[in-house]
């Protein structure tokens, strides 16, 4: 059969997106202070300005920790959405000054996605940001974005950190301080430098008790005047100890054991070890970003349409080196507990799995798959987070990694003998939340998008059987299957 | 050919499963990639092993029951396919294919809308039918390379990751060497199976590929409960339900992208997202309420029908090239089996292949790419 073709591929991408819905000079992602005080100074240049923030998240997604470490310690407030949504506000009064200054405020709302043409991509009309609520999701365009999401609490895995209770610092402080919504009495931080001393006298000031703070370097780590303010309240620091293990009932946490030995009765144990940068976003944007140790891990690197400010662009430098601190901790978590600890919550990996590149647990595990680990693996290449990740699952769960990535690198690191630098960040993808289908479906889609639909290329001569080519069946074949790529 | 060298540019499924059938033939083997095993096309893709259009369909089918045992480490291969019509026009197409199926004697059931719901729980009663493979199947796409990789290696052959392939040296009518920044490697005969960096490397040979690279996305949610047969697609999608549970999907506009020597520049996935997620609602209506937990792209290769280019070479006559148009991770199998039958006798022992000769596109115009529409945007 003669082909005759008609120079468009109506099956290629070309003019099928949605539109954005509307389009802002400037989108800020992150209504904290710095998003705040960064939509009020774009505003002020006469510029119209999107200020979007995903607080207050679901109970739903929190009891999935997202975006924050909230361990199961929410109490059942924060189920009310209106409630919620009226703490967020009485928190953070300037929202009221962005509203009266003209700027689109947006609670709620998640931004799950930037997309930009680069390489490999030239098919966007324009540059989008992809946003949902709980209703739905759409795509909104701009000319500058900032990002100023903040930063996300670092998780531990110590044998019992998979139960209610065990949470993060920023965690903590949040629903203390913005939502009054913490379900727990009785606090042990790990960690002694400044966050978590700040969140010990947090929870101090909200009525908690503070059961003790642990560090596994031989002194307190943060400044002095904290240290002392502490120590006045009558809360020890337990120095060169790690944590061992956490017991617990069917409430969650009841007492922490020590690598020291000394078992603590609390029913939280707050990881307060570390705070990482929010680049969600600018990594799956393929943005260019940095490992700042002091600033706390990956910063984005700043460029003319997309800028970070506050946590997300690095915590302030202070001279100290987050990334080794953070390695002291994994190492001595590790080193104290036993290999089939879980390190991957959703996905159920344990260490010794994970460093034994062994399948997951519904795979078996035949002889020569015995016989591989990370240290044959590496005969093969330096470690690479991904690719581990996609082999061992450590990583790919609901929670999108936010309680593993961390410290499955440090492992990796580790066990690997680089430095931390020396393991690729694994990469973040849209939707970098959690989005139900039903919510991140384009139900509005233009027709051209349907016309243009095809399983696969919908190149006329891929699918003919073989013993059909030559017979009145290949003609057959290709006018039921495809029918516009011919003349 | 035993004790001969063979290197093998590309650790992809195509790459690694030639390597893999070489060195159970005792050829020493070297297979050299740009970067990681599996790190383009064959680790970012759905998994799909039912190539009924192929030559290759029979020995694709035979082996992929045995290959978990064959190479000794897990691909997590499932079998069957269910193909679920959700419009008028999708119900008369698959019924088309499943009459073809018939009349090709490959086990087929057509299946009402009932049936549709007792085989697979998270379909609904929007659906007007489906169709019932009882062949195929799928695997999970990294797990099979890193098995053919360590297959390989458990024979004896060698894999340089990072390597990334600069040229050849020739003499006599023959590759006598693969070189890269740091290394040359001295060969008997080569295998080129460089996904879209093929005619790159082959116009250093001075041999034309014509091949047209492009993106392509899919979107993965959260464990599903698992649905007796975890092959269910349609609704003009491919995927399928991994073995965790989890709901992997792709179909839909491709872009068209150019690549350069060094391979594509990146594979950003895009809003498609939300089209996949809509078309993915309403083919699994009971899973609508789970999450998608992230997307990706790959990029494939297509040659101008579509098909794959499986060919030894005249001049220089060492030099079998690989190219699989974006069909190659189920076929992987049977492909790296031709491979090694062209590399050691010259010919395909268990299939007439040659519609997948390069020969075919002789005629071929200079403009084939813009009379087909698959250029880059620009
Ligand atoms: C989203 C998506 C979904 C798909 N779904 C399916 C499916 O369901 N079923 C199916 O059968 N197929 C599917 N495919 C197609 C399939 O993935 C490919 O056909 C197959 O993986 C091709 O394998 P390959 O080894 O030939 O090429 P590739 O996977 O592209 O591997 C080529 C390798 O060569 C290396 N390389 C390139 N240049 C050099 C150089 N100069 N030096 C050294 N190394 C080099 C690359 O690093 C790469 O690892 C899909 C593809 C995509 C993108």
């Amino acid at each position: 059969m003669e082909l005759n073709f008609t120079g468009t591929d109506i099956c290629a991408v070309g003019g099928t997106r949605s539109p954005a819905e509307a389009h802002y000079d400037v989108v800020v992602v992150g209504a904290g202070p710095s998003g705040i005080a960064a939509a009020l100074e774009a505003k002020q240049t006469g510029a119209s300005v999107l200020l979007v923030d995903e607080n207050p998240v679901s109970g739903a997604l929190m009891g999935n920790d997202v975006p924050l470490y909230f361990g199961g310690r929410m109490t059942a407030a924060t189920q009310n959405s209106e409630r919620m949504l009226e703490a967020v506000f009485m928190s953070m009064p300037a929202l009221e000054q962005a509203m009266e200054a003209g700027i689109e405020l947006l609670l709620g709302t998640t931004a799950w996605g930037v997309y930009r043409n680069g390489p490999g991509m030239q098919s966007l009309p324009e540059q989008v940001v992809g946003l949902a609520d709980a209703e739905r999701s759409w795509l909104v365009g701009f000319g500058r974005i900032v990002l100023a999401t903040g930063a996300r609490d670092l998780a531990l895995a110590f044998p019992g950190w998979n139960q209610p209770g065990v949470m993060g610092a920023a965690a903590l402080q949040m629903l203390l301080t913005r939502y009054a919504a913490f379900d727990g009495h009785r606090v042990l931080i790990l960690g002694s430098h400044d966050l978590a001393l700040e969140t010990a006298l947090i929870a101090i000031e909200h009525g908690l008790e503070v059961a003790g703070l642990v560090e596994v370097r031989a002194t307190p780590q943060g400044s002095a005047g904290l240290v002392a303010k502490l120590a006045a309240a009558g809360v020890s620091v337990h120095c060169n100890t790690a944590v061992a293990s956490a017991q617990g009932g069917i409430n969650g946490i009841e007492a922490a054991t020590l690598s020291s030995g000394k078992t603590i009765a609390c029913d939280t144990i707050c990881t307060a070890v570390g705070l990482i940068p929010s680049i969600e976003l600018v990594d799956a944007m393929h943005g260019p970003r940095e490992l700042d140790a002091m600033r706390g891990g990956y910063v984005p690197v700043g460029e003319v349409t997309v800028s970070a400010v506050g946590l997300c662009a690095g915590l302030a430098d202070s001279g100290f080196d987050h990334v080794e601190y953070r390695m002291d901790w994994v190492r001595a978590v590790a080193a104290s507990s036993a290999p089939d600890t879980i390190i991957c919550q959703c996905e159920e990996v344990t260490r010794a799995d994970l460093l034994g590149v062994q399948p997951p647990n519904y795979l078996a595990r035949p002889p020569a798959m015995c016989a591989r680990s990370l240290e044959t693996l590496l005969n093969d290449g330096p470690a690479n987070q991904d690719q581990i990740k996609r082999l061992t699952r450590a990583g790919m769960g609901v929670c999108q990694g936010r309680r593993c990535r961390d410290q499955v690198a440090m492992l990796l690191a580790l066990e690997s003998g680089q430095p931390f630098a020396a393991i690729p960040l694994a990469s973040h993808r849209a939707p970098v939340r959690p989005l139900p289908l039903k919510i991140l479906a384009d139900w509005n889609e233009p027709a051209q998008m349907e016309a243009a639909w095809d399983v696969w290329f919908g190149i006329p001569t891929q699918w003919v059987p073989v013993e059909d080519i030559g017979t009145p069946f290949e003609d057959e074949h290709r006018g039921m299957l495809y029918t516009g790529m011919y003349k | 050919m035993s004790g001969s060298e063979v290197v093998i540019v590309g650790g992809g499924v195509t790459g690694l499963s030639a390597g893999w059938w070489l060195a159970r033939s005792g050829v020493k083997v070297t297979v050299l990639d740009k970067f990681i095993v599996g790190w383009e096309a064959s680790g970012r893709n759905g998994g799909g092993a039912s190539h009924y259009s192929s030559p290759l369909f029979d020995e694709e089918q035979r082996l992929w029951l045995q290959m978990d045992d064959l190479l000794g480490y897990p691909t997590e291969h499932q079998k069957e396919r269910i193909l679920i019509a959700m419009t008028e026009r999708q119900w008369e197409q698959y019924r088309f294919v499943a009459a073809r199926h018939q009349r090709l004697n490959h086990p087929v059931e057509v299946l009402d809308v009932k049936q549709v719901q007792e085989m697979v729980p998270l379909a609904g009663d929007n659906c007007f039918g489906g169709v019932h493979y009882k062949f195929g199947g799928h695997a999970n796409p990294q797990r099979s390379v890193q098995a053919y990789a360590w297959a390989l290696q458990d024979l004896g052959g060698t894999i340089h990751q990072h390597s990334p392939v600069t040229g050849f040296e020739t003499a006599g009518g023959k590759v006598t060497a693969v070189k890269t920044a740091t290394a040359t490697y001295g060969c008997d005969a080569v295998v080129v199976a460089a996904g879209p960096q093929i005619p790159q490397l082959m116009a250093q040979l001075g041999v034309d590929i014509p091949l047209a690279a492009a993106r392509a996305e899919m979107i993965i949610t959260e464990p599903a409960p698992m649905m007796p047969l975890g092959g269910v697609d349609g609704h003009k999608l491919y995927g399928r339900q991994t073995m965790r549970g989890n709901l992997a999907y792709g179909g839909g506009p491709h872009e068209w992208i150019d690549v350069d020597e060094v391979g594509p520049a990146a594979r950003p996935s895009t809003s498609l997202a939300r089209n996949l997620a809509r078309r993915l609602a309403e083919l699994l209506p009971k899973a609508a309420h789970l999450n998608v937990i992230r997307s990706w792209a790959g990029v494939v290769e297509n040659s101008p029908d579509g098909r794959p280019i499986i060919d030894r070479l005249t001049s220089p006559d060492n030099v079998v090239v690989a190219s699989m148009s974006g069909v190659g991770f189920g076929l992987s199998p049977a492909s790296g089996h031709a491979i090694r039958d062209l590399v050691i006798d010259d010919k395909c022992s268990f299939a007439d292949i040659n519609i997948l000769k390069l020969s075919r596109f002789a005629g071929l115009e200079a403009d084939w790419r813009e009379r087909r529409g698959w250029t880059a945007l620009a």
